[in-house]
């Protein structure tokens, strides 16, 4: 076990590595009644194409979604009633990089922990039951495809981004998901189910020992095998589509914005990258900058509008959008701000309070136990130190934020979408 | 270690204070509780955001954040709630906590000042609200409005309620009606926002590592320039008996139908032992992931992604909400209502009782540990009129029998039912 403090923000982190791969985080909080537990795989809905016992295999969109709904079935029954039952409250994401398991609770901890790893790491599939799920998640699509702001979110990156697979939709389309069959759940959770590419996080009053303890006696003794993975190596550095129109039932045009950047293939640097992006995109248009006002107090954003920085393997972008009944004339003020911006500099007295505001912004933000887990599952799977973003922030200095605007903004990055009102509706 | 104190600190201005070391921020919301009624509704939502856009010190957007940055990143937010028949409208407030701040600083007394700022001292142009501020304020509270309509989930609930307590203040949507907001004149919302601080009960929320001294000493200051004199105590929220169950459907261009069923319970619940009955029968009934709801609606018949149960304490009022595909309507429905059915005639086991006691019990304790959690619930309480805390509610939880349950189900009655449904000509 490795006890590392942060006393800048308060956190001490136990680390523990098992012989067969799986790492362990347990963040230790003496005062909380709840333990928060996160047990993730390195698996997403962007991980599609993959290398696996020497053939490379190319499955539908949507399998790790897929795979999440149905991971909660045992041989014996469902381990969401069991947990439910336990007292706590049990649930499980998919994202383009990641699939999470979690519960949170106050009591029963190490006995709900071994049903958590117990359920994820032991498939259980049928035919049938596969069969059945299709019908659950295909109104979990149509749901989600009702929403303006995922379709503002998903088709943004499909005009980003010509090959790479963070233009999947998680959850597939109702069409991919009809291939998948219980030998694809089987595959795919063999190849990613492994404890060598999976990470367990926990926060609260527990033991680490224990944990280590537990997570010992239910999971595999020995590592899985590598999978390498294919994220389309053809990726052009321009976007894919400029601007992008779709109709829906929604009161006033949502826009979304996205600034397709070079990826930074360099670990060490990307946690540097992203808080680059994020001080890059508040002092561009963010709520500090001189621009956001402008366009609020002139009704051209409203409060919906944000902005930031994200990345997955092998792509890194800016977004920004909300409500907007002029995308054209949002489009062009950020051009034009960064064109300023880029002759002018940065103000240095905008820099200074920029910085101090996010880094209290970051440190606000963990007082969440599910924030704390989930983020460092995903700085652990990027190899990202995620915990030293204070002394980062203290590096960064203006020309740094400048020269990255100079070298990353440029027209033929951009991607628009606008989803537009349909006709007349209450 | 956590501490427990309320106190009127002025007439009518309530302070709720809990103090813990254990989160990183000072958490603050400053709140009127205003009666729920059409003629104010959208005028009290409107304020906090015309409020929010510059005080006196601080005149416009760029000096407001300005601000806020040197108050590191601390976040101080127009919010507007419905709770029974109350309009909760004011601000709510994060600052990070004295422990993680560099230099010794004042940020919770700054944060608290600033608060008071928004409120009490707003930036005014010949005595009135700035207009520029105010037109910019009513477009944008138009388009919140409006966009109800871009969440098909929630929409479908405020369809059905606005429709089921058509007449009943409950049925009023907590910003208000476009048409209303679009009215609003400098002159009225001047009269309304002067009667707010002149009348209307506040209440205050903070929690924690500070003192409940050093809360009330800044909120001391920051509260001068408060008109001290009698405030109006809140009407009581209303229940209502069920006459005769109502059916409404919308058409919209969607993929996915919404269905909303509202039951009524005729009174507002307010004992703790009432309200933990109530919850443990949710749980049972489409609260939790071993419901009736989720095991039948969704695992059983895979007929929806989502089906579940929610309740309004403080008006007595219970919704299912669930998306399904069109063509799945009446099965849907009539297996909602079947479900109830066998929670009314006692129709669950042991271990469902047992499940939805411990699932409930876990819902209270991990509410200490959340600072919006535990100011929904004080909040909650203030307008209830209640005294009773998390942990009180825990203990009720114990003794519950299925005999209670039983008999809460058996007061649930089915109002309405709305479905949002596809466009016309295609079906």
């Amino acid at each position: 076990m490795n006890e590392i403090t942060h006393n800048n923000i308060g956190e001490t982190i136990i680390e523990h590595r098992l012989e067969n791969g799986l790492s362990i985080f347990v963040f230790p909080k003496p005062e909380y009644q709840k333990q928060f537990a996160f047990f993730a795989t390195n698996y997403g809905g962007m991980d599609t194409k993959f290398l696996w016992k020497d053939k490379w295999e190319d499955t539908p969109e949507g399998v790790a979604h897929f795979l999440e709904h149905k991971m909660f079935d045992t041989k014996d029954g469902n381990a969401l009633q069991v947990l439910t039952g336990n007292g706590v409250s049990p649930n499980a994401f998919t994202s383009s990089a990641l699939t999470g398991y979690y519960f949170e609770g106050s009591e029963a901890f190490y006995e709900n922990l071994e049903t958590l790893l117990s359920f994820v790491s032991v498939p259980y599939f049928t035919q049938e039951s596969v069969e059945k799920e299709q019908g659950i998640i295909g109104q979990e699509i149509q749901m989600i495809e009702d929403n303006p702001h995922w379709q503002a979110y998903m088709n943004t990156m499909k005009g980003m981004y010509k090959t790479h697979p963070v233009s999947h939709s998680v959850a597939g389309s109702k069409e991919s998901i009809s291939q998948i069959t219980h030998e694809t759940l089987y595959l795919c959770h063999e190849a990613f189910y492994n404890p060598s590419n999976m990470v367990l996080c926990i926060a609260g009053d527990v033991d680490a020992q224990r944990v280590i303890d537990v997570a010992k006696s239910v999971l595999p003794d020995v590592p899985g095998g590598v999978i390498s993975r294919n994220y389309g190596n053809t990726e052009p550095e321009t976007v894919n589509e400029a601007y992008r129109e779709i109709e829906m039932e929604v009161s006033t045009p949502i826009i979304q914005l996205g600034f397709k950047l070079k990826s930074e293939s360099d670990k060490t640097a990307s946690l540097r990258q992203r808080l680059l992006g994020d001080i890059l995109s508040e002092i561009w248009m963010g709520t500090s900058s001189p621009l956001y006002a402008k366009l609020y107090e002139k009704g051209v954003i409203n409060n919906s509008f944000f902005c930031g920085y994200e990345s997955y393997r092998d792509c890194s972008f800016l977004l920004a959008g909300g409500e907007s009944r002029e995308p054209d004339a949002v489009k062009e003020a950020l051009l034009e701000e960064a064109n300023r911006l880029s002759k002018e500099g940065i103000d240095e007295e905008l820099f200074r309070r920029v910085k101090k505001a996010m880094y209290g912004s970051r440190v606000r933000m963990l007082n969440s136990f599910e924030r704390l887990c989930v983020e460092q599952a995903r700085g652990y799977f990027a190899e990202e130190d995620v915990w030293i973003f204070p002394e980062i922030y203290a590096t960064i200095t203006k020309e740094e934020v400048e020269s990255a605007l100079k070298s990353w903004i440029s027209e033929q990055r951009i991607s628009m979408v606008v989803i537009k009102p349909k006709g007349d509706n209450t | 270690m956590m501490t427990f104190k309320q106190k009127e600190i002025l007439p009518g201005v309530k302070l709720t204070a809990v103090q813990t070391s254990k989160f990183k921020t000072n958490f603050l919301s400053m709140t009127f509780l205003d009666p729920l009624v059409e003629d104010h509704a959208a005028m009290n939502a409107l304020l906090p955001f015309v409020l929010r856009r510059g005080t006196q010190k601080y005149p416009d957007m760029m000096q407001v954040s300005a601000a806020l940055d040197e108050l590191y990143g601390g976040a101080i937010d127009p919010i507007v709630r419905k709770k029974g028949e109350t309009q909760c409208i004011g601000f709510i407030a994060s600052f990070l906590d004295d422990a993680y701040i560099p230099e010794s600083s004042q940020v919770l007394e700054d944060g608290i000042a600033l608060m008071a700022q928004f409120l009490f001292e707003p930036v005014l142009e010949n005595g009135a609200f700035v207009s520029s501020c105010l037109e910019s304020e009513k477009e944008n509270l138009m388009d919140r409005i409006s966009s109800r309509v871009n969440d098909k989930q929630q929409y479908a609930i405020y369809r059905l309620l606005s429709q089921m307590c058509d007449g009943e203040p409950y049925g009023l949507y907590r910003y208000g009606e476009v048409d209303a907001v679009r009215n609003i004149t400098s002159n009225g919302l001047q009269k309304q926002y002067e009667s707010l601080l002149q009348n209307t009960p506040i209440e205050i929320y903070y929690c924690g590592s500070a003192t409940f001294e050093r809360v009330e000493s800044a909120l001391q200051s920051a509260l001068s320039g408060l008109p001290i004199g009698m405030r109006k105590s809140l009407p009581p929220t209303q229940g209502k008996k069920v006459d005769n169950v109502r059916y409404f459907t919308d058409h919209m261009d969607v993929l996915q139908g919404k269905l909303a069923l509202g039951f009524r319970i005729d009174k507002p619940i307010l004992s703790a032992r009432e309200v933990s009955c109530m919850m443990v029968f949710n749980a049972i009934f489409g609260g939790s992931t071993t419901s009736k709801l989720f095991l039948n609606v969704r695992e059983r018949l895979s007929l929806c992604y989502y089906a579940s149960s929610g309740i309004d304490r403080h008006k007595g009022v219970m919704m299912v909400s669930s998306g399904i595909a069109f063509e799945q309507y009446e099965n849907a429905r009539d297996e909602i209502l079947a479900q109830l059915e066998d929670c009314k005639q006692g129709q669950f086991s042991q271990e469902d009782l047992h499940a939805a006691k411990r699932f409930v019990a876990n819902q209270q304790k991990t509410t200490l540990d959340s600072q919006n959690k535990l100011e929904e619930f004080w909040l909650g309480q203030a307008v209830s009129a209640c005294t009773f805390g998390p942990e009180e509610l825990e203990s009720a939880i114990d003794g519950i029998v299925a005999e209670d349950v039983k008999h809460i189900a058996q007061q649930v009655q089915l109002d309405s039912v709305y479905f949002l449904q596809g466009k016309e000509d295609t079906q």
